[in-house]
């Protein structure tokens, strides 16, 4: 049975997740990818303040392909999370409920997860066209000159996610994989 | 070319999704499988790109030696096919003009162009556009004669796992044995352009493409890395000679949008 969960996410909700649930997210999440956590991070090193809240609230770690016309996204799958793995600790430690990507994280965003009580969702990689669907609407607010790496907020409706890393620190990455390796 | 190949899988790429969901073990597998399934459908349907990354545009030219191209430039000709099919088409400018200065290029330029020179008096185009999360997990290794062809498959082993779920399995995996450090990665890119149905004319390394499949979804890496039986879909590789001192191998690793187009002009 698929849960579902409204984001922003708070600690209680990311808590009782776990490894290997398959959840739904319907809500508000804001993208931002490699360009935008390095000018983020700049922010804060110069005591500035980020572009939105991050209490509570979710990354998407995407930067989607151009919209048609009548649509409100373009293609709009995960990019893989560990590039962002550098900057990710700090933004915990602010605060932020949980970030959707895909693949490894480090050891350093693992313990930053288990601290604050956070997740780490992934989306399944290369599925852009169908995660678009679950896209309600989107709207640059913040490094527009970034252009795909832009931070956008977006409505989401049942935006499928699999829980990989859960508050106390299980890797579905490393649990799934064993179960299944015969070499 | 960039928008076919962005929008629509080759039959023999959909072939093998087919024979990897009636394979896949794992039920959270198979979902995932469906999962992808259905987006190449809407992404055919609706036309949205398979994958947001729309990759760099990879090109290779096999020119007839027989033929003289007229009216201006080859590469200003490729780099403006690249141009317009990613502004017309609606796929991401993902190229940046340099690689530390980081300014994206807003029209995807230029392409990575490689052209060979061959008999004939016709040119074959293809036109590979490739996602940097597989490409980042690529690997060149540059054994020695002694390690062999058991260092060879450690190798591909070594690469698939570290890759692991950043590389959006299951993966497509290409692979250049021999030649020379840029020649085997060259092979290896090469390699992921080759029908999937179609084996190697070489009879050991069809059974080294076969015995390297089986082993890799072996490694239990499964669709999206959440765990399965079924962690690559196929295993290309290409040989050439190589000097006496050396055993260079690429592996380069591919998503399961393993895109490319192809005409003969």
């Amino acid at each position: 049975m698929d849960k579902k969960l409204s984001v922003p996410i708070n600690r209680d909700d990311a808590s009782a997740l776990q490894a290997g649930d398959y959840v739904l997210l319907t809500g508000t999440i804001y993208t931002a990818r490699d360009a935008a956590h390095k000018r983020m991070q700049e922010t804060l090193d110069a005591g500035g303040e980020l572009p939105f809240d991050i209490k509570d609230n979710v990354i998407y770690y995407m930067g989607p392909s151009p919209a048609r016309e009548g649509r409100p996204i373009g293609s709009a799958g995960p990019t893989t999370a560990s590039r962002m793995d550098k900057y990710t600790p700090v933004l915990l430690d602010m605060g932020m409920g949980a970030m959707i990507g895909k693949g490894k994280r480090s050891p350093a965003v693992k313990e930053a997860i288990v601290r604050n009580g956070s997740v780490y969702f992934a989306a399944v990689g290369g599925a852009g066209a169908i995660l678009s669907k679950r896209i309600l609407s989107s709207e640059v607010i913040a490094y527009d000159d970034l252009g795909t790496e832009a931070i956008r907020r977006l409505e989401i409706k049942d935006f499928p996610v699999v829980v990989v890393i859960d508050s106390r620190g299980n890797d579905l990455y490393e649990t799934a994989v064993n179960e299944f390796r015969t070499i | 070319m960039c928008i076919e190949a962005n929008h629509f899988l080759s039959p023999d790429m959909r072939r093998v999704f087919e024979k990897a969901v009636s394979e896949e073990k794992s039920p959270l597998g198979r979902q995932i499988l469906g999962q992808l399934q259905e987006n190449l459908q809407i992404a055919g349907e609706d036309m949205i790109p398979i994958c947001q990354d729309t990759g760099m545009a990879v090109v290779f030219l096999k020119i007839g030696q027989d033929v003289h191209v007229e009216g201006g430039s080859l590469r200003k000709a490729v780099d403006e096919g690249v141009r317009q099919g990613y502004i017309e088409g609606y796929l991401r400018k993902s190229v940046v003009g340099d690689p530390l200065e980081r300014v994206n290029t807003k029209d995807n330029t230029p392409a990575v162009l490689h052209t060979e020179i061959v008999d004939g008096d016709q040119i074959e185009i293809t036109v590979a556009p490739k996602g940097f999360g597989s490409e980042n997990m690529s690997r060149v290794f540059m054994l020695k004669p002694a390690d062999g062809i058991e260092g060879v498959k450690e190798a591909i082993l070594t690469a698939v796992r570290d890759a692991g779920p950043n590389a959006c399995p299951p993966m497509v995996v290409g692979v250049g044995i021999g030649g020379t450090f840029e020649k085997c990665a060259l092979m290896a890119k090469h390699a992921l352009t080759r029908d999937l149905s179609e084996e190697s004319p070489v009879p050991y390394v069809r059974k080294l493409e076969k015995e390297m499949l089986e082993k890799i979804n072996g490694l239990g890496i499964g669709p999206g890395g959440l765990g399965g039986t079924v962690t690559a879909l196929a295993v290309n590789i290409e040989t050439y000679p190589t000097h006496i001192a050396g055993l260079p191998v690429a592996v380069n690793i591919c998503c399961h949008v393993n895109r490319h187009a192809r005409r003969v002009i």
